[in-house]
């Protein structure tokens, strides 16, 4: 028997409804993954020109000409890592926050837990990540980095990534029904983020003066954990982790939170 | 009684809307801020609208429930909260078993993708597993009749095969409980019987089934039961004949009187020797005529100057705005100036198709052979409906959208006799 009722005020995330629609979930990834490359030329080879096009326009502008130090890993090499990190991210916030107005149609016309819309996002990232995770390692051996034990410790950096992401892209799309600003304004966001962070320059290059600016940034301990795993640069400290730790499962509750509030009148408003 | 007949049972079920005022549009952010600025003390201009209130019925199990109601009446926003596609503001649902919905067909198929990973997608959207789609899938495209075109991207489809692929998908859910809108208003003829007898056969296999038509035809065909739905709130529960009794006084209220203001006024820069007033829909009840009876209304003109003479015309639209017929009457004294008089109009031998229309009404002198000119012209007034006939054995004809707008005389065929010999 199943009731239904008005909403309440603090209504919890309902993941066990997820899972109840486990087969639309993998659907819907096997959807965005099938449809992606249809009618292109070049199909998957994307994948793999796109986190390299990047990374070599970051060592290119901070490498050779701006001469920015990497540490004593080769700028390509220290650019890409910092690159496969901030793809993952900017895609889980992108495609999640667009989830929803990208679906209009099936969230006014039909019922299935609205979850199942932005998390089947990520089966398509986590495709991207493997690929360019791929590459990485091809590169790591041509340019004869030595990679160490520490790169098992990579999934932890990758899940915080990803809870991090997947909360701003949560609490995004949820404001998207209402208020379509919010799609002119995560571009911009997310092209600042990516010069404020330490993407393609390392913290030491950073004057003291601002150093703050990096130490308050959440993204700086993951950057920082993510080559520490590849380049078997060091492990960022314990508070820099916990920070970091700390700001990506807030941003996740927070971003779910409002998206489980919201979520009962997309239908009206969307 | 007892629970265990109930499907689905609604407590006090309402559900609103915030409407914005239409004076104050702000349409974005910053606009609204700046209102904010400008009226602190306004906290709200939103009204709240009623879609749905104190809705109370249950629906048994094993039977096919109508839901009819004029348009706005609030019978999709009922299906939407049946369906949780949108929560209920107050009151309460139980719902016994799995409901699957089709309130539009075809949501859900992507267009890039082919007839078979669209049967799986969709059958996901629709809530059925992997396993349940497989065993289905056979009879799904045997129902759609798509078998050659299986691997072909469904934006290649004909519009009259994505209609069938989209409706077999959704016909074959698994679920106790079935809720669907009025999709059966496409696909040609075949299709809707082949539809509605789908329908038919899965409540005799104890499925219930809840539909929203605005054919009656179709209502008294396959209906069980019917719930009356006006201005939010259940007029009628129980028996179909109560429910179309119902409607189609529902189409009655305000006695078909209907004031003319210059917003139906088809040019303001007509002179108005003679202006049309109001009208009143003659029938019984008003607006609501039997098929083959005559449709009258009236007519009250008020002459403003002297004039020669005055005929009435009018245009008749069926509700999709497409014309059906023009006619002029013969040209007669016009009242005196300052006098307002009543008119009654009669379209002889009209044998309309069931469904609604509506006419542009005018007073004017000429006709289309003399040359004409207009002194009023009313447009989109005076709606009616016309009621699908009652056949030999009770039951509804179904007239079909596209056999047209008029129901021809009874067609005449007999042996040439002239040719007989040519036969042999």
């Amino acid at each position: 028997m199943k009731v239904i009722t008005p909403p309440r005020r603090w209504a919890p995330l309902r993941l066990h409804e997820v899972w109840e629609f486990r087969d639309l979930f993998r659907r819907f990834v096997a959807r965005d993954l099938t449809l992606r490359y249809r009618q292109t030329a070049l199909g998957v080879i994307w994948v793999v020109l796109q986190p390299l096009l990047g990374a070599g326009i970051l060592s290119f502008v901070f490498g050779q000409i701006a001469h920015l130090p990497s540490d004593g890993v080769p700028y390509f090499s220290f650019a890409y890592v910092g690159m496969l990190a901030w793809n993952t991210l900017a895609a889980t916030i992108t495609k999640i926050s667009t989830s929803l107005i990208g679906n209009q149609q099936l969230i006014s016309k039909i019922f299935f837990p609205r979850l199942v819309l932005p998390l089947s996002t990520l089966g398509s990232t986590m495709v991207d990540f493997a690929v360019a995770f791929a590459m990485l390692i091809v590169i790591l051996f041509a340019q004869g980095v030595h990679v160490g034990w520490t790169i098992l410790t990579f999934p932890i950096w990758l899940v915080l990534l990803v809870l991090l992401g997947s909360g701003i892209g949560l609490g995004a799309a949820s404001l998207m029904v209402s208020y379509r600003d919010i799609g002119y304004v995560l571009p911009v966001l997310l092209q600042i983020g990516l010069y404020a962070s330490p993407v393609a320059y390392s913290v030491a290059a950073v004057p003291s003066a601002v150093r703050w600016v990096v130490n308050v940034n959440p993204l700086t301990g993951l950057l920082e954990g993510f080559r520490s795993a590849f380049l078997g640069r060091a492990v960022p400290s314990a508070g820099a982790i916990g920070w970091s730790a700390a700001c990506s499962v807030f941003a996740f509750f927070v971003g779910a939170l409002v998206f489980a509030n919201r979520e009962r009148r997309f239908a009206d408003v969307i | 009684m007892s629970s265990n007949d109930v499907a689905v049972s609604l407590r006090n079920v309402g559900k609103s809307y915030a409407i914005r005022q239409s004076s104050e549009q702000h349409i974005t952010l910053a606009e609204q801020m700046l209102s904010r600025v400008r009226h602190p003390r306004r906290s709200s201009q939103k009204k709240t609208f009623w879609a749905l209130q104190e809705v109370d019925a249950d629906i048994e199990r094993g039977k096919v429930t109508a839901l009819v109601g004029r348009n706005g009446a609030g019978k999709s926003t009922l299906l939407k909260v049946l369906s949780r596609i949108t929560a209920p503001t107050t009151g309460r649902i139980e719902v016994d078993g799995r409901i699957g919905s089709l309130l539009e067909v075809g949501t859900g198929f992507h267009p890039e993708l082919t007839g078979r990973e669209n049967i799986y997608l969709n059958g996901s959207i629709l809530g059925m597993s992997r396993a349940e789609v497989s065993r289905q899938f056979d009879a799904i495209v045997a129902f759609a009749g798509v078998e050659a075109f299986l691997e072909t991207p469904v934006k290649r489809y004909s519009s009259g095969m994505y209609v069938r692929l989209a409706f077999a998908v959704a016909s074959h859910l698994d679920t106790e409980i079935l809720i669907v809108d009025e999709v059966l208003a496409v696909g040609d003829q075949d299709f809707q019987r082949q539809c509605l007898g789908k329908l038919g056969a899965l409540a005799t296999d104890g499925r219930t089934v809840v539909l929203v038509s605005h054919n009656m035809g179709v209502v008294k065909q396959i209906a069980d039961r019917a719930i009356l739905l006006r201005d939010g709130r259940v007029a009628s529960c129980g028996s179909v004949e109560d429910a179309i009794a119902g409607y189609a006084h529902q189409e009655a209220t305000g006695e078909g009187l209907e004031t003319f203001t210059d917003k139906d006024r088809w040019d303001l820069q007509l002179g108005r020797e003679v202006e049309l007033i109001s009208g009143r829909m003659g029938g019984s009840p008003a607006g609501f005529f039997a098929a083959m009876q005559d449709i009258t209304f009236d007519l009250n003109v008020r002459a403003n100057q002297a004039v020669a003479g005055v005929r009435v015309s009018l245009t008749l639209s069926a509700s999709s705005g497409e014309p059906v017929g023009t006619s002029f009457s013969e040209q007669f004294d016009a009242p005196a100036i300052g006098e307002a008089t009543t008119l009654s109009v009669r379209i002889p031998n009209l044998t309309l198709a069931p469904g609604r229309y509506h006419m542009a009404v005018a007073t004017g002198t000429g006709d289309a052979r003399t040359g004409h000119r207009d002194y009023d012209v009313i447009t989109r007034s005076l709606p009616f409906e016309v009621a699908p006939n009652e056949g030999a054995n009770g039951a509804f004809e179904n007239w079909q959208g596209h056999w047209g707008r008029l129901r021809l005389d009874r067609l005449i065929v007999e042996p040439k006799v002239a040719n007989a010999c040519l036969a042999v």
